[in-house]
């Protein structure tokens, strides 16, 4: 799991690129994590699993300051996100990006203002490196020539794609995946698994996909993560899950056809 | 009190917005394209209903007070109460009722689906403040578009009021013309388009608040469009008597 040439500590332990420490959320009386604690490390695909409402993508909206933790730590480059001020955190999401379940593109602009987005934000340059980007990155999620296009003329499938455009035009050190597959049929589901693995493998970057889709999880894991009682119940390889002392962990990532082994909740 | 204290809870945030939206404004770099684009969408669009209700608005004061005063012989005056209860009230609190119904439902509807989509944690995910994209622009867009739509209904008012002035109490377009000027001074405009910059604000401002507070999917953007219409219609009529009241006393 963990590649050769990894940044490691004196006591030869490598040194995380992002970790969760004992971090606490609630949303009113509804506790979400109690004790959410999870190592991120460079390079790897992380998949955080978890049953619907569990607060997987509640985790990564915290790792960039789009919701605030109620307690614990949360770092990222070795510093501390969660006392970052807005302007620190901008600084944060230039180096990681997300991609949003629907794909969250802005309705009222093209395809090519969508993605040009971050870039005039961040001040990129010129339109002409900005157009240059545009095309770069529509061709690397295989939607070459759609800059015109709006996103209401778009299926779903395409939305997520133009959307990972978007989220890899700032060139990201991590991406984050929220559901990238929900809603897909399964062609299209093969090809978002086939684009995390190939922008994984073009551009280095360290990825933590949230999903309940084992398929997706297998797919493209090195690591997998699940949630379980509002807090990491297991940490390790696909393999290992079906080692686990956790029924329900267990009977989640068992996949396949056939109704429960054990009554699970 | 429970719901008193979400009506000073909605207070702060309102306050806190407004704050957050003026400091944003003008951080660099200071973007006018936007603000135009809301002048556009929600100001000159608005023309149409602000100009229909305004001359129905004037045609049925003047008929009114030319068939109310009648009685005591004053219908005479129908063009100085006429020209007056346009300028001062009719003008800027009819036209802030009906665009604060049309703009900021729109605000909400469009920031609370926004929300719901992703849309504005999308925005802040790219490294953008929601509040300087969204926010800023509308709310200074209503603050310039609500004095010029109110100047409009204003004019078009006292067209309809002359209309009725003629035809019930038989005066000339001359006569009309000099009441109404003899009548307004300089002091009724201002209270009137004073009254208008603060009801674009509150428009404004609302419209943006409900909306980006919208949970729920679509049935949460549903009641965000309902709930902005109600906010901004009582905070308006409210402060339309508190705003009167500070401009009776300090001007007459």
């Amino acid at each position: 799991m963990v590649e050769p040439g990894l940044d490691v500590t004196d006591s030869g332990v490598p040194v995380p690129l992002i970790s969760f420490r004992g971090v606490k959320k609630a949303f009113g009386p509804k506790i979400i994590f109690d004790d959410a604690t999870l190592d991120v490390y460079p390079g790897e695909t992380l998949t955080i699993l978890g049953g619907s409402g569990t607060g997987k993508s509640v985790l990564i909206k915290m790792l960039i300051g789009l919701l605030k933790t109620d307690g614990g730590s949360i770092q990222a480059f070795g510093q501390e996100v969660t006392t970052l001020s807005e302007a620190g955190l901008i600084e944060i999401r230039k180096r990681i990006a997300m991609l949003f379940q629907s794909g969250a593109l802005f309705d009222s602009l093209s395809v090519a203002d969508n993605i040009k987005y971050p870039l005039r934000e961040h001040g990129w340059g010129l339109e002409s490196a900005m157009n240059d980007r545009v095309a770069e990155v529509l061709d690397m999620v295989g939607m070459t020539g759609s800059e015109k296009l709006k996103p209401a003329e778009l299926s779903g499938g395409m939305r997520k794609r133009v959307g990972l455009a978007r989220a890899i035009a700032m060139k990201p050190e991590v991406i984050l995946y929220d559901e990238p597959t929900t809603g897909l049929d399964p062609v299209n589901v093969r090809r978002i698994n086939g684009l995390i693995l190939s922008l994984q493998a073009r551009l280095g970057v360290t990825s933590i996909v949230v999903t309940h889709d084992m398929d997706s999880c297998f797919t493209v894991s090195d690591r997998i993560a699940m949630l379980y009682e509002r807090r990491m119940a297991f940490v390790g390889s696909a393999e290992a899950t079906q080692d686990c002392e956790i029924p329900y962990v267990r009977e989640f990532t068992r996949g396949g056809k056939g109704t429960l082994d054990t009554d699970v909740t | 009190m429970n719901g008193f204290r979400g009506l000073l809870a909605d207070a702060g945030g309102i306050a806190i917005l407004s704050g957050r939206a003026f400091v944003a404004f003008w951080r660099s770099p200071v973007e006018w394209a936007p603000v135009l684009h809301q002048i556009d969408h929600a100001g000159i669009r608005s023309w149409s209903i602000t100009a229909l209700t305004a001359v129905f608005t004037g045609m049925v004061l003047a008929l009114q007070f030319a068939t109310g005063l009648e009685s005591y012989g004053g219908s005479m005056y129908t063009g100085k109460l006429v020209a007056l209860g346009i300028v001062r009230e009719l003008g800027p609190t009819l036209t802030a009722l009906l665009v604060g119904g049309r703009v900021g439902s729109g605000f909400a509807a469009e920031l609370g689906s926004m929300v719901v989509n992703e849309q504005v944690d999308a925005i802040r995910a790219l490294g953008a403040d929601p509040v300087k994209k969204l926010v800023a622009p509308r709310v200074l867009a209503c603050i310039i578009a609500l004095p010029l739509l109110t100047m409009l209904a204003d004019i078009v008012g006292l067209f309809g009021g002359l209309l009725i002035t003629m035809r019930e109490v038989g005066v000339t377009r001359k006569f009309f013309f000099s009441q109404v000027t003899e009548t307004l001074g300089f002091v009724d405009l201002a209270h009137g388009l004073g009254k208008s910059l603060f009801f674009g604000y509150f428009i404004g401002v609302i419209g943006c608040f409900v909306g980006l507070r919208t949970t729920g999917g679509t049935e949460g953007v549903g009641q965000s469009t309902t709930r902005a219409v109600v906010n901004i219609s009582i905070t308006v009529l409210v402060s339309n008597y508190l705003l009167s009241t500070i401009f009776v006393a300090l001007y007459g």
